[in-house]
């Protein structure tokens, strides 16, 4: 169908601990992300989704295996490739219109876009707050400053780990809507990490579901609801209920933990 | 019943929006503006009323068009004092958090005031302290008229000596923690060298330091300088060490390159430990400092001490320590704006 922005080629990456206990934390993974898609990761806790995002942001190396994007080798992180911590990752010596500026600041280009620090402060609602410190706003505020932070670079992909999983659900709700709207306007390709079902089926295209020990893809699943999803809608509780079966028995043999 | 009544009628609101525990009432404040001024006022009272009993030379000197001598400097000296309380207090008047301030030094000020007094009729009036190694508060004032110039001269001096100490030991230290800090390399060979001369008090690299520098001011300059730095490149490296993975992760993602992560995240995160290194350097440089200026200079308030020793005249001494009090607390207390100003993001972050 659409073209193919990046490209996970039977990825291996393996973490030795201390005590030289080791973790298959990601064994054999190929995936193919489309161009602009919203692409969703679930899956219980340690299956390898925080490994997976960071091999493609390029913080890490696999072991074994390549990720492709546009047709190039990732090696290293680039500004192409935006990501969003979980959380407290604003820099607390910034204010918020500086860490949003700092996107551009790292990259030497803040005199040329000075100007959209301020349409992306309106864009996330966060007028009257420039001056503020990132202590002085709430965890929902600082989420979407993170967001606005990595969006600013006009990333390729947006790379989200969990980026909701510590906000209450009404906060969630709001930053889910506006991730959709940036996403519509920018048609960033989004891949984002999530416990959350209602989430992933809320937001993507495409949910992969993960299973842990050794990390590893079980299957695809395609949301074909046109917008506006309504959480509520037989259709959507439908594909609720199918993925909670799924996650269910992937993580049956050791036990379900759907902690964070 | 000294709670919730006050500023009620106020055109002033109080800065911040909550509400402290305990309000000053308008009759407490008032209270506490009359305790600070009174013990000031005593001692000028014991002044004027108590007569001058001892045999005490009080000479006049020309200041300007003015003819003072030591016991009218002191007079004015208090009236000072009285005018810049009454300010404060009237300035406190109006916001809560000032008068608080204001009323929980009040005890403290009367104290002091009457100390003044007693002292004043112990040291002077009555000469009953031991001379001269104790003389009366007046007498103390005496250097100013007497050579006025020629303390600003000493002033000067070892503010210059400390001002150049201060800003290269600081470059210094800056510059060396960050090489430890991000090198392992620098670590490795740096950080048992720093360690081990950080334990050592400048002043033991006095006779090195004289031979090796061409003038007294620079070895007095690296004396301090050292005292700075070591202090100050131990606790940047702490710094830098300890900034969290995920700044530079995220720096990275952003597109960060290595200046960046040094100069815009690993620096600013060890902001705090590198103004708290200054700070502990500060106690460090003042010794430092005027024990140079004691042992080898040809200036400074180290050097007025020793000097005035040597002829018995204590009181200069004592006018050289008041100076001191009086200088090394206005940089103590610029450097604590320039803190926090630059620390002003962790305020309220940390328990302050
Ligand atoms: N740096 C690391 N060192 C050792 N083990 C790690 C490291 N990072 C992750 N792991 C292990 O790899 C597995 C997958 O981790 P992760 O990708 O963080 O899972 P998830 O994000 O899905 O919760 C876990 O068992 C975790 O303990
Ligand atoms: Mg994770």
């Amino acid at each position: 169908m659409s073209d193919i922005i990046l490209d996970i080629k039977s990825v291996n990456r393996t973490f030795v601990s201390d005590d030289d206990s080791t973790t298959k934390a990601l064994h054999d993974v190929s995936l193919s992300v489309n161009r602009g898609e919203f692409l969703s990761i679930i899956g219980s806790s340690g299956c390898g989704k925080t490994t997976l995002l960071r091999l493609i942001a390029g913080l890490d190396t696999p072991e074994s295996g390549e990720l492709i994007l546009n047709g190039e080798k990732i090696a290293g992180t680039n500004p192409k490739r935006g990501y969003v911590f979980q959380q407290g990752s604003l820099f607390p010596w910034l204010t918020i219109e500086n860490n949003i500026a700092s996107g551009l600041k790292a990259r030497g280009v803040y005199k040329e876009h000075k100007g959209e620090v301020q349409q992306y402060i309106n864009l996330i609602g966060l007028n009257g707050f420039e001056k503020s410190f990132p202590h002085q706003i709430s965890g929902g505020m600082a989420q979407r400053v993170a967001i606005a932070r990595a969006l600013i670079n006009n990333p390729d992909v947006l790379l989200l780990d969990e980026p909701m999983g510590a906000l209450d659900s009404f906060t969630r709700a709001d930053i889910q809507d506006k991730l959709l709207e940036l996403w519509r306007k920018n048609k960033t390709t989004m891949i984002l990490v999530t416990h959350d079902v209602d989430e992933a089926i809320y937001l993507s295209d495409r949910i992969v579901i993960m299973t842990p020990r050794p990390g590893e893809i079980k299957e695809i699943i395609e949301v074909k609801l046109p917008p506006p999803r309504h959480r509520g809608g037989t259709e959507f509780l439908a594909i609720r209920r199918d993925i909670l079966e799924k996650l269910h028995l992937a993580s049956a043999a050791p036990q379900p933990e759907y902690t964070i | 019943m000294q709670t919730e009544t006050t500023t009620r009628g106020f055109p002033f609101r109080r800065k911040s929006k909550q509400a402290s525990s305990e309000r000053i009432s308008n009759r407490r404040f008032i209270v506490a503006f009359i305790i600070t001024i009174f013990g000031f006022l005593a001692a000028i009272a014991a002044n004027l009323l108590f007569p001058q009993i001892a045999d005490v030379k009080i000479t006049d000197y020309q200041v300007g068009a003015f003819t003072l001598d030591f016991n009218s400097l002191y007079l004015i000296v208090l009236a000072a004092l009285v005018l810049i309380y009454s300010g404060n207090g009237i300035f406190s008047f109006f916001d809560q958090d000032r008068r608080k301030k204001f009323t929980k030094s009040a005890p403290f000020r009367l104290v002091v005031g009457l100390a003044l007094g007693i002292w004043d009729v112990l040291g002077t009036k009555l000469l009953l302290l031991p001379q001269p190694f104790f003389p009366g508060p007046a007498k103390i004032l005496e250097p100013f008229l007497m050579e006025p110039s020629y303390i600003l001269q000493q002033i000067l001096y070892s503010l210059r000596l400390f001002s150049y100490g201060f800003v290269i030991g600081i470059s210094a230290g800056v510059l060396t923690g960050i090489l430890i800090g991000w090198f392992p390399k620098v670590y490795y060979w740096v950080q048992p060298v720093l360690k081990i001369s950080g334990v050592i008090p400048a002043v033991a690299w006095m006779p090195f330091a004289l031979t090796l520098f061409p003038t007294p001011f620079s070895a007095a300059v690296f004396l301090i300088t050292i005292c700075q730095w070591f202090t100050i490149a131990s606790l940047t490296a702490q710094g830098i060490q300890s900034t969290p993975k995920t700044h530079f992760e995220v720096a990275r993602t952003l597109g960060a390159k290595t200046p960046y992560l040094v100069f815009c995240v690993a620096i600013p995160h060890a902001m705090p430990q590198i103004f708290t290194g200054i700070s502990i350097a500060n106690g460090f440089t003042f010794t430092t400092l005027v024990m140079v200026e004691m042992m080898g200079q040809p200036g400074g308030l180290g050097y007025y001490i020793n000097a005035s020793k040597v002829w018995s005249a204590y009181y200069k001494v004592f006018a050289a320590i008041v100076v001191m009090a009086i200088l090394f607390s206005l940089i103590l207390k610029v450097v604590g704006l320039v803190e926090s100003r630059v620390l002003r993001w962790r305020k309220g972050l940390v328990k302050s």
